[in-house]
């Protein structure tokens, strides 16, 4: 009798618990959608030979279906909003648990932020991780004053409030939720063109900080030591500015260490990005469009040290899937864009 | 470190585990060491002042009994000595006994009144001196140890009761626990040591029905605390904002959501100690009673903040009372105002230094003051009233219904409520004119259109503090707190209860990042 | 006695002093009255009840009240 209430007791209350918590964590599947972003890898049944880190700069900006497409490449971009690069860091030390990628390509842009910056970014970004010491690791560099990292073990204690904002999609999505990427890119068919390309506002200093560099060092050995080539990469992306001055340290940087840096923001006509119809948001990001012309232009660069996957039946089965997927969506949006002027179907 | 940061949590868990196991059998000792953990996580240097408070109030404590101690031996040894002889020698050992608590007295509350109230005292005198243009004095800003008015009155309780012929404690370090214990030195109770010293110096067994009492009463108090208290603290706020001009209604909403709001906080904090000491075996006194329950405002004193009251009463109220220069008013009054009013006037006297010091110990501002000063001035009305209340009662024979008894409560909580809200808008003059406000500018139209909307809370909100309130008012209906411990439902009902309070707690509680837990109301004083 | 329960009844006329023995632990007497009593004792005794005699113990009965002021008296210091 005794033994039944202290087994049974502990298990109700434990059922309790994470029921709700599920119940209360967000669902991401209306206004937010990045929010699933990270954890939706962990579904992958193929491994891939090139992983993108970064922020919204690799999520929007390249098509992994088209580096499947035209070079075979099987590629999955592990990108989160405002992706900081401890983020960044402990993103690929978690992915290596799974697989070993040829390749990392790591957006350069986040070198800016020294420090963290919001905890309702550093949530997107590490919420959907499996509960691993890189987790916490990831979780204690980012975590602002008053963030608990106890609230990245349990999220109920985080997500506690959202008692006053549940809504159907809570219920509906319980048990799982639709997808919003394909092989981690998040597709945007509408079109808004850049009008003004403002000079950046005067920085009181452009060296990037000192904890952006100790996470950049680290990067660059982890890929050394495993053997990974390791690219950095600035997308063409006009906002946030891309200073000289930051341009200039990633150069150095790479020259220093053996490295490749691409700037595509100088080799925007060389890819063939026009400005006037490749970003859905006035130069912020690029739409599906241009993203596409990002694929042929990395999938040149990379098709050397990655395999063609093409001829693999595992590999294929799996991307033509994700082809189909992504023509849907293609269509989808594009038709949504015709009928409404705007999009409306984000998950599938 | 308040009661509900997670490092809280953290430090009662250790506590709580090596009190049990490693360290079962030096129990006091390390209770001693866990609260000056708990009180250096306040700064290193407070553990200064409560130092020279424990050694110095010990000291003197010792010396008396040791005076005690030669007397008696003395009068032992020379039996033939007359009464006149023997009142003599003791005359003079009791000067000396006075001498020792006099000092302690003047030096402990030297300590308070520099930390506490030099910069109030200072910014005082300062508009004087400018009348007279002279020279003005530069504020010190010393920032005020945690829990020191709460200690030093525990520390003075005790060496005022060692005069009075208690037994002084011989273990300095037996002492410096009973006054740091860590559950009741933020904000306390002020317990006697004679009430505390059986159950904290002895050794406790763990025992799963009180560990179980304890916890449902911590978590009644996380409850009141964290859901009602820290959320309908945001509208307090906003109502109190002296640029916010939430005047007239507004003053009343005020009132009524800050009563809530400091009841759920203060009651909610004792829970939290009462819960944690009893989960360690000590049991410490009631603090409240339902002093919302109460009919009349002494009554609400007897029920609301008891162990303040009863140091006030004890230490304060009544030695003035018989002290030999109020006796003496009460002839003269006697004398001069005849037998009614005049002999009253004495007592209302010592009343009125009563609540001045009341106030003054609640915080070196004007507003505690005149606080302080009000409910003094009101309990001595009801008083002179009570004749009137008496003959009326006999004419029309209402006196024992309930509804007059509901009335009865229903006043003496709105007067409660409106002589409360110095406390909330800060200032003598604010509140004055927050008070006119509701009698010239009642500010209908704005509340019909936008009623509580935009104090920023919203409509779930309210609904939450509602349901958490009514749990209140039933939990108090039929008893105090004492009632949420659970003790007398079934083990399996007990369980399901205090499972769904941390449930509630946990999903309803106002914690975690984007709130600053906030302070309890009564820390600061 | 008798002058003892003069005062007493002077304050509450409708009590039986002579019978009750909870004044306090009923709520019959509080502070105030107390305190009223303390100086009245004073005036009509000349004797000074000391702070530390005040408890519930001694104000609970007409006797228990007695019993303290011969005491004080006889052992006045």
């Amino acid at each position: 009798m005794k033994i039944i209430k202290i087994l049974v007791i502990p298990a109700i209350a434990a059922v309790i618990f994470f029921g709700m918590q599920r119940l209360l964590e967000p669902k991401y599947m209306s206004g937010i959608y990045e929010g699933r972003l990270i954890s939706e890898y962990y579904g992958e049944a193929i491994s891939h030979d090139v992983i993108f880190l970064g922020d919204c700069e690799v999520y929007e900006n390249i098509s992994p279906i088209t580096l499947w497409k035209n070079y075979g490449i099987s590629s999955y971009i592990r990108g989160g909003p405002q992706q900081l690069i401890w983020q960044s860091y402990y993103l690929l030390e978690d992915t290596l648990r799974y697989e070993k990628p040829s390749v990392v390509v790591f957006s350069v842009l986040s070198m800016q932020y020294n420090k963290p910056q919001k905890e309702g970014y550093n949530r997107l970004n590490i919420d959907g991780m499996p509960l691993t010491d890189y987790k916490m690791e990831s979780a204690k560099a980012s975590a602002m004053k008053d963030e608990s990292l106890l609230s990245y073990v349990f999220p109920l204690l985080r997500y506690h409030d959202r008692w006053k904002e549940l809504c159907a999609d809570d219920f509906q999505y319980y048990f799982s939720e639709k997808k919003v990427s394909v092989s981690g890119f998040m597709m945007r068919c509408d079109v808004k063109p850049v009008d003004v390309i403002p000079d950046g506002k005067k920085l009181p200093d452009y060296q990037f900080g000192k904890n952006s560099y100790k996470y950049l060092d680290m990067l660059t050995k982890l890929c050394k030591d495993k053997g990974i080539r390791l690219i950095l990469i600035k997308t063409p992306s006009i906002y946030p500015y891309w200073y000289k001055q930051w341009n200039d340290q990633m150069a150095d940087y790479a020259d220093k260490t053996d490295l490749t840096y691409i700037n595509c923001l100088d080799l925007a006509s060389e890819i063939g990005i026009d400005y006037y119809t490749d970003t859905y948001d006035a130069g912020l990001h690029l739409n599906v469009y241009g993203a596409e012309k990002m694929g042929y232009y990395l999938g040149n660069i990379l098709a050397d040290s990655v395999p063609d996957r093409r001829d693999n039946p595992k590999y294929a089965s799996v991307w033509n899937e994700k082809v189909q997927v992504y023509n849907w969506l293609k269509a989808t949006q594009e038709r949504e864009v015709k009928e409404f002027s705007k999009i409306k179907t984000f998950t599938y | 470190m308040y009661f509900t940061s997670a490092n809280f949590l953290l430090f009662f868990l250790c506590t709580f585990v090596g009190y049990y196991t490693v360290f079962r059998r030096v129990q006091w000792q390390f209770l001693l060491m866990a609260s000056l953990v708990f009180y250096a996580f306040s700064g290193w240097s407070n553990l200064i002042y409560i130092c020279v408070t424990i050694c110095s109030t010990w000291f003197a404590g010792r010396q008396m009994t040791r005076l005690r101690i030669g007397q008696e031996q003395y009068l032992a040894g020379i039996p033939e000595l007359s009464k006149k002889g023997r009142n003599t020698y003791k005359a003079v050992i009791k000067a000396k006994l006075k001498k020792w608590l006099v000092l302690c007295l003047l030096f402990n509350l030297a300590i308070l009144a520099v930390v506490k109230y030099i910069s109030f005292v200072i910014s005082s005198i300062n508009p004087l001196l400018s009348v007279i243009n002279a020279q003005q004095i530069t504020s010190i800003n010393i920032l005020l140890p945690l829990g020191i008015s709460f200690y030093t009155f525990q520390a003075l309780s005790y060496i005022i009761d060692v005069y009075r012929g208690l037994e002084s404690e011989s273990s300095l370090f037996k002492f410096g626990l009973f006054v740091s214990f860590f559950p009741q030195l933020i904000q306390g109770p002020i317990s006697r040591f004679d009430d505390l010293k059986e159950t904290l110096y002895s050794q406790h067994k763990f025992d799963s029905e009180e560990f179980q009492a304890g916890l449902a009463r911590v978590m009644w108090g996380f409850f009141k605390k964290l859901i009602v208290a820290d959320r309908l603290i945001t509208a307090v706020m906003a109502l109190s904002d002296p640029n916010g001009g939430y005047g007239g209604v507004y003053v009343i909403l005020n009132a009524f959501f800050y009563a809530i709001t400091l009841y759920a906080d203060f009651t909610g904090g004792i829970d939290i100690t009462l819960g944690t000491a009893r989960m360690l075996g000590v049991a410490v006194k009631e603090n409240f009673s339902r002093p919302f329950y109460s009919v009349s405002i002494a009554d609400y004193w007897r029920q609301w903040h008891i162990t303040m009251g009863t140091w006030f009463k004890d230490y304060l109220f009544y030695p003035i009372s018989a002290s030999r220069p109020m006796l003496r008013l009460f002839k003269w009054s006697q004398k001069s105002f005849g037998g009614g009013f005049g002999k009253r006037i004495s007592v209302y006297t010592s009343t009125m230094i009563l609540w001045f010091v009341t106030g003054l110990w609640h915080g070196a501002e004007w507003h505690f003051i005149v606080w302080g000063l009000v409910n003094g001035i009101v309990i001595i009305i009801s008083k002179e009233l009570s004749p009137l209340y008496a003959r009326f009662h006999k004419r029309f024979r209402i006196g024992d219904t309930n509804g007059y008894k509901a009335f009865q409560i229903f006043r003496t909580f709105w007067l409660m409520s409106f002589i409360r809200i110095f406390d909330v808008y800060g200032s003598v003059r604010l509140t004055i004119k927050m008070y006119l406000s509701v009698i010239f500018n009642f500010d209908w139209t704005r509340f019909i259109t936008n009623g509580p909307s935009d104090l920023g809370l919203d409509i779930a909100d309210y609904a939450l503090i509602a349901i958490a309130v009514i749990v209140m008012v039933i939990a108090g209906f039929t008893h105090n707190n004492r009632h949420m411990e659970f003790t007398n439902v079934k083990p399996i009902l007990r369980t399901v209860l205090i499972a769904s309070m941390v449930f509630a707690v946990i999903i309803f509680g106002i914690y975690g990042f984007g709130y600053d837990s906030r302070q309890f109301i009564y820390n600061q004083f | 006695m008798d002058e003892l329960l003069k005062i007493l009844t002077n304050m509450y006329p409708d009590v039986d002093f002579k019978t009750h023995k909870a004044l306090i632990y009923q709520g019959v007497l509080d502070s105030f009255d107390i305190v009223s009593l303390i100086a009245e004792i004073d005036d009509v005794f000349g004797i000074r009840i000391p702070p530390l005699e005040i408890m519930p113990e001694n104000f609970n009965s007409a006797d228990a009240l007695y019993t303290l002021i011969t005491r004080l008296s006889e052992s006045e210091v």
